[in-house]
C-alpha cells in the first residue's frame, strides 16, 4: 500500500510540472501585448518598453519560464496587476466561499445521490425508482446555471424563503453562512447527485443479488440492516471513485455557480481576471485549481487502495 | 464518462443477436433502444430548427426595439422579448443553430486530432510516454477551467470556443482510441498484415482505425453534449461567444439579472438547451448499449461483473 501511494505521488510530480508549463505557455505564446492592456492604447513606446523590462517580458520565453517556475515552486505566483496584491493573497482572500460551497455541495450530492440510489434499488420498479430515474436524467441534462436560476426563481423570488444571491462568511455565524449556501450547494450538487444516484442504483442492484445478501436475509437479519450494513457497504467502494470525481468536478462547477449566485469566491475571481485580462492572476488561479484537482484525484486513488487492497495488485501495472 | 476504461478485446460491434438467423420483430428493437429513439427525435427537432432557423424565426434575432423591451410571452412574441426588445423566440431558434454548429465543430476537431494522437501513441510505443504525458497534463484540469483559460488567451470569438472545447476533449478521445489500438496491435491479423509488407499507414488507417469507430461513435455523442453545454457555459460566464451572437448561453447570461422581473427570459430558452442536452445524453446512452454493451454502464456490464 505504501509502495503504491509513493508511486502514485511520484507519478503526480511530472504531471504537475507539465501542467504548470501548459499554463505558462498558454498565456505567454498568445498574441497580444500585455503592456498595451495595462497602459491603454495611448501609451508611449518608451513607457511600454520600460514596463516590459520591469515585468521581465523582454527576456526569451525559456528564461521567463525558468524564472516563473522558480517563483512558483517557492509559492510565489506573482502580483495581480489590477488588484495590486500578490496573487496568492488574492486567492487566499477568496478561498473561504469556494471551499464552503464545494464542501456543502459534496454533502448535498452524496446524501441525495446515495439516498435516492439506494431507495431506487430497494424499491426497484416502483414509483420511487421512476422518480429517481427522472431526477437523475434531468440532473445530468439541465445545465448548472439553469438549475440555479430556477432555484432562485422558486425559493427566493416566489417563496421568498432564501436569499437571492450573495455570501455571508463563516464569521457571521454558521446558520447565516449556510442560509446563503443552500441554493448554491443544491445547484452545484445536483449534477453529481444525479450521477451518483444512477451509479448507486446499479451497484446496489448488483450487490443485492449476491448470495451473501440472500444468506443474511435467510438467517433473519432485518431488511434495513441488510441494505445498509451488508449491501451498501460493499457497493460503497466503487462509489468512492465516483465521489472523488464528484469533488474534482465540483471545483470546476463552482466557477459557474459562483457567477449565478454572485459568490465572491475563487471561480468568480478567475472570471473577473479573464475579463480584465489580468494574466498573472488567471495563471495563478488556474494553476492552483489544477493542483487541487490533481491532489484530490491522487488522494482518492490512495484512499481507494486502502479500502480495497485488491487495487494494489491490479492497478499498479 | 467511462472513456478511461480500456475497451475489452473481442467486443462484438453489433448488438449480440439473440438467435442466429432469426430476425427479431421491429417492435422489439424499438423497445430495447427506446433511449436512442427518444434522443434521436429530440436531436432531430433541434437539428430541424437549426437548419430552418431563417424560416421559423419571425424576427431578426438581433433587431433591437427598446419600445417593446421586457415583454411577457404573447401571440406576437412567443417567448417574450428581452431587455433590448429583441424577440426571444427568434434568438432561441438561432441559438440552436450556433449550439449545433459549435457542437459539430468540436466533435470533428477533437475526434480527428484525438484519433490521430491515439493511433500514434498506441501504435508506436516510443511516442507513447511523451504523447500521453501531454494528454494527461491536459486532463489534469477541470474541463471548464481549461476552456476558460484558453478563452482568456485567445479571446472571445465563436471559433475560439470551438478551439477551447476541442482541446479539452482531445485527450479523452485519445485515451479511447489508444486503448483500442493497444488491444489489437498484437493480434494475428495485424501481425499478418505486417508480415505481407503492408505499410504502417495502411495498417493504421485500413485495419486498426475501423476497430476504433464504434467506441468513437459512443464517445462522440457525449462530446457533442459536452460541447453544447460547454458553449452555453462559457457564454453564460461572459467569456464565450461575443454578446451580439444569439447563443443559448448568452441569452441565459443576460437573463440572470432579470430573474426577478422577467423570469420568462430564462425559462423557455433554458428548457430548449436542457432538452437538446437531454437528447444527446439519451443518444449517448442508447449508442453505448447498442454498440458497446459490455462497457461500464452498458446494458450487459452488470452480467459481466457477476461473471
Amino acid at each position: 500500500m505504501l509502495l503504491y501511494s509513493a508511486r502514485r505521488i511520484l507519478q503526480a510530480i511530472p504531471v504537475m510540472i507539465l501542467v504548470a508549463t501548459a499554463v505558462f505557455l498558454l498565456l505567454h505564446l498568445t498574441p497580444g501585448d500585455p503592456t498595451e492592456i495595462l497602459l491603454g492604447p495611448e501609451a508611449t513606446p518608451e513607457r511600454a518598453a520600460e514596463l516590459r523590462r520591469d515585468l521581465g517580458l523582454d527576456k526569451p520565453i525559456p528564461v521567463q519560464w525558468a524564472l516563473w517556475f522558480g517563483h512558483v515552486i517557492r509559492g510565489d505566483l506573482g502580483e495581480s496587476i489590477f488588484l495590486g496584491r500578490p496573487v496568492t493573497q488574492a486567492i487566499r482572500e477568496r478561498a473561504e466561499p469556494t471551499l464552503m460551497l464545494t464542501l456543502v455541495s459534496l454533502v448535498v450530492s452524496v446524501l441525495l445521490g446515495l439516498g435516492l440510489g439506494v431507495l431506487a434499488a430497494v424499491r426497484r420498479g416502483s414509483w420511487v425508482d421512476l422518480c429517481a430515474t427522472v431526477v437523475a436524467l434531468a440532473g445530468i441534462s439541465m445545465p448548472t446555471f439553469w438549475i440555479g436560476l430556477n432555484l432562485i426563481l422558486v425559493f427566493a423570488v416566489i417563496l421568498g424563503v432564501l436569499p437571492v444571491a450573495g455570501y455571508q462568511p463563516l464569521s457571521a455565524g454558521l446558520w447565516e453562512n449556510l442560509r446563503y449556501l443552500i441554493l448554491p450547494a443544491l445547484t452545484l450538487g445536483f449534477y453529481d447527485a444525479a450521477l451518483l444516484a444512477r451509479m448507486t442504483r446499479s451497484m446496489m442492484l448488483g450487490v443485492l443479488s449476491e448470495s451473501y445478501v440472500r444468506t443474511a436475509r435467510s438467517i433473519g437479519v432485518p431488511e434495513w440492516r441488510v441494505v445498509l450494513r451488508h449491501a451498501l457497504r460493499n457497493a460503497l467502494i466503487p462509489l468512492l471513485t465516483v465521489m472523488g470525481l464528484t469533488l474534482a468536478g465540483l471545483i470546476g462547477g463552482a466557477l459557474i455557480t459562483e457567477t449565478v449566485f454572485n459568490i465572491p469566491g475563487v471561480g468568480r475571481l478567475l472570471i473577473q481576471a479573464v475579463l480584465r485580462r489580468d494574466y498573472q492572476l488567471v495563471q495563478g488561479i488556474v494553476l492552483v485549481i489544477a493542483g487541487a484537482y490533481v491532489g484530490i484525484n491522487l488522494l482518492v486513488d490512495i484512499l481507494y487502495s486502502v479500502l480495497d487492497p485488491r487495487v494494489n495488485k491490479s492497478i499498479s501495472r | 464518462m467511462g472513456s478511461t476504461e480500456p475497451v475489452l478485446p473481442g467486443i462484438p460491434e453489433r448488438s449480440p443477436a439473440p438467435a442466429a438467423g432469426r430476425r427479431r420483430p421491429w417492435s422489439a428493437w424499438v423497445a430495447q433502444h427506446e433511449s436512442l429513439i427518444i434522443g434521436g427525435m429530440l436531436l432531430g427537432v433541434v437539428l430541424a430548427v437549426a437548419i430552418l432557423a431563417p424560416v421559423i424565426a419571425p424576427y431578426d434575432p438581433n433587431l433591437i426595439r427598446p419600445e417593446i423591451r421586457l415583454m411577457r410571452p404573447n401571440a406576437g412574441h412567443l417567448f417574450g422579448t428581452d431587455n433590448f426588445g429583441r424577440d426571444l423566440f427568434s434568438r432561441t431558434v438561432y441559438g440552436a443553430r450556433n449550439s449545433l454548429l459549435v457542437g459539430v465543430s468540436v466533435l470533428l476537431v477533437s475526434c480527428l486530432l484525438g484519433a490521430a494522437v491515439g493511433l500514434l501513441a498506441g501504435y508506436y510505443p516510443r511516442s507513447d510516454a511523451s504523447l500521453m504525458g501531454i494528454m494527461d497534463s491536459l486532463m489534469a484540469f477541470p474541463g471548464i477551467v481549461l476552456a476558460v483559460a484558453i478563452m482568456a488567451a485567445i479571446g472571445p470569438r465563436l471559433e475560439n470556443v470551438v478551439v477551447a472545447l476541442g482541446v479539452v476533449q482531445i485527450p479523452r478521445v485519445t485515451r479511447v482510441v489508444r486503448s483500442v489500438v493497444l488491444t489489437i496491435v498484437h493480434t494475428q491479423y495485424i501481425e499478418a498484415g505486417r508480415a505481407i509488407g503492408l505499410s504502417d499507414r495502411r495498417l493504421l488507417l485500413r485495419h486498426i482505425l475501423p476497430n476504433c469507430i464504434a467506441p468513437l461513435i459512443v464517445q462522440g455523442s457525449f462530446i457533442f453534449g459536452f460541447a453544447v453545454l460547454g458553449e452555453a457555459s462559457l457564454s453564460f460566464l461572459g467569456v464565450g461567444a461575443p454578446p451580439y451572437i444569439p447563443s443559448w448561453g448568452n441569452i441565459l447570461g443576460e437573463a440572470r439579472v432579470f430573474v426577478r422581473d422577467a423570469p420568462y427570459m430564462m425559462l423557455l430558452p433554458g428548457l430548449a438547451l436542457s432538452l437538446a442536452i437531454l437528447g444527446l445524453n439519451l443518444i449517448g446512452d442508447g449508442l453505448r448499449d447498442w454498440l458497446d454493451p459490455l462497457s461500464p454502464g452498458g446494458r450487459l456490464e452488470a452480467d459481466r461483473r457477476r461473471r
